[in-house]
């Protein structure tokens, strides 16, 4: 890992606060940082709920953080953004959803779908210009210009995400976060899908915020991978130390659950159950234990010890 | 049917099954010919991409197929016991959907869909909900129906079932609500549960738990389980035989050691070899190409062809028979002809069933 780089992408200390009633706030997102490097992956996994989305909405600046800072190539855009700041994180940012179909527009053609952000942006010398973009990137994805004067209801899932894809890549964006941007596809159009982000990334150098409740498909495009449970961060480590040693007992029970293609293994196998109150794990009394240079837990003293010691 | 201890006894025995839909562009031939057993007690897993039929086959087997769909040809066989204790025999096709609605659903044939939240109504208690079958079908007074309920909710696993059992299903967690949605389908003790992708919306460790569930329900009850989905990792778990379905058509059928340890259909090893491996440090996953055809054009020759790198010039042309090749395994494609060229399985699935292999054997020792 070229950890000697500055990071493109710095959380401190996010929050995500939302109140609910007078007397009641969900903490969606509840202290986390991490970075995010320069033409990595970083894999953002845990259950629904966990508070992945509201990460990945706040960093892009849908929402104002309750509180914590975030960097972005330099830049802190955790306040009040400056116009200038506003124009650069719009381009350079760029966010892919898990339903293609629910964000995007039926009533639009491909073309105006795909162009629209450039527009927005005056990313163009004219619409000649603006055509070849759409269609330079519609190739790239796998698709054909011919597509471009469809419209979206016209293509299967699979197809869908790669226009999704596309509307995001044309913007040139250094980072994409990519919320479940496979997760309604089956599994064998999810493996298409998971190579062709990985060959863009080879091409393209863009970096990936890569979330998704399911661990099995993260393991092949992240480099670094983050665990969340209820607003927090667990666990982070490289895609090694998090498969390979796994401390805390909730990475643990979401590697238990991979459904494996193999009978014999599966027939036999009872998934290991957390329930973090049961164990009495408070996760506000916990700080980042160190298992390696690249490898963090959240746990207090006591925790890390238990856990490091199975 | 001979009256040996050994012989199984069969539930359900689909035969031709055809089915197509009347749409504004024209006919789509939905199933093209399925053939399927089902016997007491066990499970199989329809597996297939979206768009291959699993839903459509399984919805006519409740009397729930959309009003443009025809069952152009075949017959859907349901062997049962009446309330008299009379076996007999029914074929499916040959009533009207409202006749399989009201005579079987619920009753002997019940269906766990994928969200449990479309399944359940928002507006009733949960256990209002259980107990409408109960009432309806079996006769029970209010008081036995509650009892029943109550041991029902505590069957499937839901924690303080005398509290949930006034609750709505707003009030409990995804999980929690397709638990009741499973206390729901065997309110009237069924013979046939057909799960329709009931784990998909739902997040791995709660979906391992409710496949462990439905497992050990079915065993404790002896019901039949026809199970749906795309993902293999979740037949692995719980089948006993699979129909693996592609373009309306069973391509590739046998029991579960046959189907994950010597697959022989090129899509079988498609979908095999495209689920990730946590076991292998391989970088790129293996994908089939292209999409699923459309079956509103007529299908000439195998339907897989285009996907398929392994096509053979005959399968362009002639869709191939099922080649039964042995045990209870049968492969319709032209590659298991005695006259076909050998090839070789992906690489990274031949990598993954070699591993598998030499565990196997060292565990043997
Ligand atoms: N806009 C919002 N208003 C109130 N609560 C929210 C909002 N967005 C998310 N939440 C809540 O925050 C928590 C985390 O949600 P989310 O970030 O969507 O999790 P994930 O993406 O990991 O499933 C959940 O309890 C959710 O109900
Ligand atoms: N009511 C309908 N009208 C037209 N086509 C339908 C209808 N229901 C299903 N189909 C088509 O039948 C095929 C099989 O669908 P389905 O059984 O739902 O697939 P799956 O394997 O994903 O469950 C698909 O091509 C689908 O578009
Ligand atoms: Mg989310
Ligand atoms: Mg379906």
């Amino acid at each position: 890992m070229t950890t000697f780089n500055e990071p493109l992408l710095h959380v401190e200390g996010l929050k995500q606060h939302f109140r609910i009633t007078r007397h009641y706030t969900t903490k969606a997102v509840d202290g986390i940082s991490f970075d995010i490097y320069p033409g990595e992956t970083y894999g953002l996994v845990g259950e629904s709920g966990s508070g992945k989305s509201t990460t990945g909405r706040t960093l892009i600046r849908l929402y104002e953080p309750t509180a914590g800072k975030i960097i972005f190539d330099g830049r802190d855009i955790s306040g009040k953004l400056s116009k200038e700041d506003e124009k650069y994180l719009r381009t350079n940012m760029q966010m892919i959803f898990q339903d293609p179909m629910a964000c995007l527009n039926p009533r639009k053609k491909v073309m105006e779908i795909i162009a629209q952000g450039l527009e927005i942006q005056h990313l163009y010398k004219d619409r000649n210009d603006l055509e070849n973009k759409v269609y330079s990137i519609l190739e790239k994805v796998g698709l054909s210009r011919e597509h471009a004067s469809r419209y979206p209801q016209q293509f299967s899932g699979g197809q869908r995400q790669r226009i999704g894809i596309a509307r995001a890549l044309v913007m040139n964006p250094k980072l994409v976060i990519a919320d479940e941007a496979i997760s309604a596809l089956d599994v064998s159009i999810q493996a298409q899908v998971v190579n062709l982000m990985k060959d863009l990334q080879d091409e393209l150098g863009t970096t990936y915020l890569f979330i998704a409740h399911d661990l099995s498909m993260v393991k092949y495009i992240s480099d670094r991978i983050g665990v969340m449970h209820l607003g927090h961060l667990v666990e982070t480590g490289t895609t090694d130390d998090i498969f390979s040693n796994p401390i805390h007992p909730y990475t643990r029970s979401l590697l238990s659950a991979i459904p494996k293609p193999d009978p014999h293994v599966e027939k036999n196998r009872i998934s290991l159950s957390y329930d973090k109150d049961k164990e009495g794990v408070d996760y506000n009394a916990g700080t980042i234990h160190h298992v390696s240079e690249t490898h963090q837990v959240l746990a207090t003293d006591e925790e890390f010890e238990r856990w490091t010691a199975m | 049917m001979s009256e040996k201890k050994e012989k199984k006894d069969r539930v359900l025995s689909i035969r031709d099954l055809n089915i197509s839909f009347e749409t504004a562009t024209g006919t789509i031939n939905a199933i093209r010919g399925v053939r399927m057993d089902l016997f007491r007690g066990e499970t199989i897993a329809i597996v297939g991409e979206s768009g291959s039929g699993k839903s459509v086959t399984v919805k006519t087997i409740m009397g729930i197929m959309a009003s443009n769909g025809r069952i152009e040809s075949g017959s859907i066989e349901y062997t049962f016991t009446d309330d008299d204790g009379e076996v007999k025999t029914v074929d499916l096709t040959k009533l009207s959907q409202k006749e399989i609605r009201y005579k079987f659903n619920g009753r002997h044939i019940a269906m766990v869909f994928q969200d449990p939240m479309t399944s359940l109504d928002p507006t009733m208690t949960i256990g209002k909900q259980i107990m409408e079958g109960m009432l309806a079908h079996l006769g029970l007074s209010k008081e036995e129906a509650k009892k029943r309920t109550l041991k029902l909710l505590e069957d499937v696993g839901i924690d303080e079932p005398q509290k949930r059992f006034s609750q709505y299903p707003h009030q409990l967690s995804g999980g929690m609500r397709q638990r009741v949605v499973i206390a729901i389908a065997l309110a009237c003790d069924p013979d046939i549960l057909i799960c329709d992708e009931p784990t998909t919306a739902l997040d791995v460790t709660i979906q391992a738990k409710i496949l462990e569930l439905i497992k050990k329900l079915q065993k404790e009850k002896n019901i039949s389980v026809i199970y749906i989905t795309h993902d293999l990792g979740v037949v692995a778990k719980v089948a006993d035989y699979v129909d693996v379905m592609y373009a309306g058509r069973i391509i590739e059928k046998g029991n579960i050691d046959e189907i994950f340890y010597d697959p022989r259909h090129p899509y079988t090893w498609g979908l095999l070899a495209s689920m990730p491996d946590t076991d292998t440090s391989s970088t790129r996953l293996f994908a089939i190409p292209g999409t699923p055809p459309n079956l509103l054009e007529k299908i000439e020759g195998d339907a897989f062809a285009v996907r398929n790198p392994y096509a053979l010039a005959i399968d362009f042309k002639v869709e191939p028979p099922m080649f039964n090749v042995g045990g209870q395994h049968r492969v319709a494609s032209w590659l298991c002809d005695p006259r076909a060229p050998k090839v070789e399985v992906p690489e990274q699935l031949r990598q993954r069933l070699n591993r598998i292999r030499k565990e196997e054997a060292n565990d043997n020792i």
